[in-house]
């Protein structure tokens, strides 16, 4: 039945077939959790004073100054177009080290809530629904269950393309 | 981080051999500087003698060689000359592949090189070493029949891997010796530190040799030494010191010093401040190797620092504790200091990587039989140290390719009003928050009508397309292209140009070329210097604030209602007579907030164009770190970097050149309805 789901599901193709186990960090996102994975983590932080960045793509809107390093701040709400909400308490910052082009990008990831580190399997794989026109499938690795709510697991490369 | 003794000797000998490299192109051209030998020798005597220590056997061999000849070249008995000059570089080769690889190379190319070396300053195979020793003799004639020497090391010594004993050994090479320790300072067994050399000794030699050679045996400590060098007999009855009849190796005499050496190991306080003392004077110091990325933690350490100091700042304003705010004060200023000085430890000056081209067109004028003077400009521009290192080869390209193409044959130079002798300039400088570095030279300049042709041959364009010189010009970075009529070993295979353009445009630079035919050529590389320090004006538009770089920065001025009025529609400004194109900074940037009701304008220029910008606010100079942008926003055009000011905040610095062109444009597009 697994089998089935992955293979309709365009974006889990590059899955293998045997169950895959990821760590990852879950982050709320307007009304949405997506799980980032750990291994490309680096810190958790406290929303700092961002510099507006004239000119720039609207999801990399601004720049952070994370332990002296000036990096990009992204907003992936913009990117999978969902509704900006305010700065609550709840806000982080997750800063992130992607590899593009072979090169090591740090950037900073704008979220509305860090739950937990925990481990999402490919065994709970589901097919992306039709709901919710903001899901890109293009920017998914892969959408799976955690407490009975829907993962999306992004394609970090593909969305900071 | 531990590195293995055979590891550090690399490293010094790396260092060494490209000082040494420095020296001999130096001494190519002024080769009666006695300083410039020196150097040469001392550097080769070292490598001779640490390649022993560390079992570079065949390094010391090889080296030995040279380092004779260099004795000679001191001494006056040969001159050095270029052929010498030329041998040694390629000695110099051979000993870092030595050093680096030995088994790559065979020892024919060693022997070939001493051959040379030998034939050069006319001594025959092999007999470097006795011929020095037998031409020593009659030049000592001034010398008396022996010397009474008084060595004193400083204590210290020791600890510097420095053996007395060795040193002594030296001296009796010289000849008959007989040596005497004298132990009056050698404190008590339980006061004595095993690592101070306490003793002193007194040498009689007894052989004709002269002041120079017996000083030479001290080259290397001489400045940690008190070294009294008397004619034997002079102020001291010479039976005294010869009291047993000198044998033909002082084997005793050795022993006796030995001895209280030994005596001396274990030992401590009274000697302890003049070990200070001595250490003191040891300091001296010049540099200190770093790993790069100890730097670059220690950075964001600072970066921390700053950030938690401006916290603390914005504690002590609200405080009303007196001596809260002074020790913020305190902190503050001491951060700043910091901060200036670790940004500038990662700079390197251009020197560094210029000097490394000289051996680069030495060999090519001779290979080519061009003779060029190389000149080079601006060496104390500082850059980070990457960059440094990524620059180095894109100007090995450019550097062969002014010589190979650009500088014509001494022959054809001398049909022209052009000196036989080419020159290549390399130059460094600071333009706004820019280096650039400009390869010139004055050669033929380059052929556009070959170029044209050559692209239509290769289908880029089309036969008779109307096309400016300047873009018939940027065929030359196209991979393939290639105009050389022949294919030398040097260029000519059409790599290189676009090779050349990819890792300008990889470090966020740009490669710009001009010609003027039969005057010569100039490449111009404009680069961002990252982590750079300049000068900026911190200048607020809306709630951002962001870096001008001051020196692209003409004259601030204030956009007076008058003015306003005036441009209504236009964007142009009349400064004392002469009109500047203006932009307006708020709407560029699309700032929130109010505008500030008297505005601000900054006039900028970059060459001869200019423009002003419109701000909110002058802030003030600011010392700007400049950090490079993220790869991310490699597709934003308004700013070059960014950087983090007092507070923590980044902010981004602006790229006039940008700006100053992004003003043209507008200023063009404005009057040309106006011109009709």
């Amino acid at each position: 039945m697994n089998q089935t789901q992955m293979q309709a599901t365009p974006a889990a193709a590059g899955l293998p077939a045997t169950e895959t186990r990821l760590q990852v960090l879950m982050v709320g996102l307007g009304n949405e959790i997506f799980a980032i994975e750990t291994d490309m983590v680096r810190e958790i932080i406290d929303p700092v004073p961002v510099t507006r960045v004239a000119g720039a793509r609207a999801f990399l809107p601004a720049l952070i100054n994370v332990r002296g390093n000036v990096v990009p701040l992204a907003d992936l709400r913009i990117r999978f177009g969902m509704q900006k909400t305010r700065q609550t308490e709840d806000t982080r910052i997750v800063v992130v080290e992607v590899e593009i082009d072979g090169d090591p990008v740090t950037l900073g990831l704008l979220a509305d809530k860090v739950y937990e580190v925990t481990e999402v399997s490919s065994r709970h794989i589901q097919q992306t629904p039709r709901l919710g026109s903001h899901w890109r499938p293009e920017f998914i690795r892969f959408i799976t269950k955690w407490n009975e709510e829907f993962v999306i697991v992004p394609d970090m490369a593909r969305i900071l393309d | 981080m531990e590195l293995d003794p055979t590891e550090i000797f690399r490293q010094e000998a790396a260092e060494l051999l490209d000082s040494l490299e420095t020296v001999l192109l130096d001494l190519g051209q002024t080769p009666q500087d006695r300083d410039l030998i020196d150097a040469a020798f001392r550097a080769l005597h070292t490598i001779k003698g640490s390649g022993a220590m560390f079992g570079f056997d065949r390094v010391a061999a090889f080296t030995h060689d040279f380092e004779t000849a260099f004795d000679l070249i001191r001494k006056g008995r040969i001159d050095a000359n270029r052929d010498i000059v030329t041998v040694s570089l390629s000695a110099k080769d051979y000993i870092r592949t030595l050093i680096e690889d030995p088994d790559s190379t065979d020892p024919i190319i060693g022997e070939a090189i001493v051959e040379e070396l030998h034939r050069l300053i006319g001594v025959s195979d092999g007999a470097v070493g006795k011929a020095t020793a037998i031409e020593a003799a009659p030049e000592t004639a001034a010398a008396a029949s022996g010397w009474r020497i008084e060595i004193a090391f400083e204590p210290g010594i020791l600890r510097n891997g420095t053996n007395p004993l060795a040193l002594l050994d030296d001296l009796r090479a010289l000849g008959t010796c007989r040596v005497e320790a004298v132990l009056d300072d050698v404190p008590e067994l339980d006061a004595l530190d095993p690592a101070s050399c306490l003793i002193t000794w007194t040498v009689a030699l007894e052989a004709p040799c002269t002041v120079d050679e017996i000083e030479d045996v001290f080259m290397f400590v001489r400045d940690e030494m008190k070294l009294v060098i008397a004619p034997l007999g002079a102020d001291e009855p010479v039976a005294e010191l010869i009291p047993e009849p000198v044998a033909e190796q002082s084997a005793p005499p050795a022993r006796v010093v030995t001895a209280p050496t030994e005596a001396a190991a274990p030992a401590e306080k009274p000697v302890a401040e003049k070990v200070e003392i001595a250490r003191r004077s040891d300091d001296k110091t010049s540099s200190v190797r770093v790993q790069a990325e100890r730097l670059d933690e220690l950075m964001d350490r600072v970066g921390e620092l700053v950030i938690a100091q401006a916290r603390l700042s914005q504690i002590a304003n609200s405080s009303h504790d007196l001596a809260i705010k002074a020790i913020a004060e305190e902190i503050e200023r001491l951060a700043s200091g910091l901060r200036d000085t670790t940004m500038g430890v990662r700079m390197v000056p251009m020197g560094s990587l210029f000097s490394r081209f000289r051996r680069l067109v030495h060999d090519l004028s001779r290979d080519l039989g061009k003779p060029v003077d190389f000149v080079t400009v601006g060496e104390d521009t500082e850059m980070d140290k990457t960059m440094i290192e990524r620059l180095a080869d894109p100007l090995v390209h450019l550097i062969r390719n002014a010589i190979d193409h650009g500088i014509e044959s001494a022959d054809r130079r001398g049909q022209t009003a052009k000196s036989a002798t080419g020159r290549i300039e390399l130059a460094a400088r600071y333009v706004g928050a820019q280096v650039l570095v400009t390869v010139q030279d004055d050669g033929a300049g380059l052929d556009t009508a070959r170029i044209r042709a050559k692209a239509e041959e290769n289908g880029l364009i089309q036969p008779g397309a109307n096309l400016s010189e300047h873009e018939i010009h940027q065929f030359l970075f196209h991979p393939g292209f290639s105009t050389a009529k022949t294919i030398s070993a040097l260029s000519g295979r059409g790599v290189g140009m676009d090779v050349v353009k990819r890792t300008i445009e990889a470090m966020r630079g740009t490669i710009d070329l001009t010609t003027i035919p039969g005057h010569g050529s100039s490449v111009t590389l404009r680069l961002p210097l990252t982590l750079a320090i300049i000068d900026g004006l911190l200048i607020r538009v809306g709630e951002g604030r962001y870096i001008i770089p001051l020196s692209a920065v003409e004259e601030c001025i204030e956009l007076t209602a008058a003015d306003e009025a005036r441009a209504k529609g236009r964007s142009f400004l009349n400064v004392r007579g002469e009109l500047v194109p203006f932009l307006r900074l708020r709407e560029l940037f699309d700032a929130d907030g109010e505008a500030d009701p008297h505005q601000k304008v900054i006039v900028t220029s970059i060459g001869d164009t200019r423009v002003g910008l419109v701000v909110d606010q002058i802030i003030g100079s600011h010392q700007t770190v400049i950090k490079s942008l993220s790869k991310l926003h490699s597709d934003v055009t308004m700013f070059s970097g960014a950087t983090i000011l007092g507070d923590g905040s980044a902010a981004l610095i602006m790229d006039v050149a940008q700006l100053v062109t992004l003003g043209q444009t507008r200023a063009e597009s404005d009057r040309a309805p106006e011109a009709a």
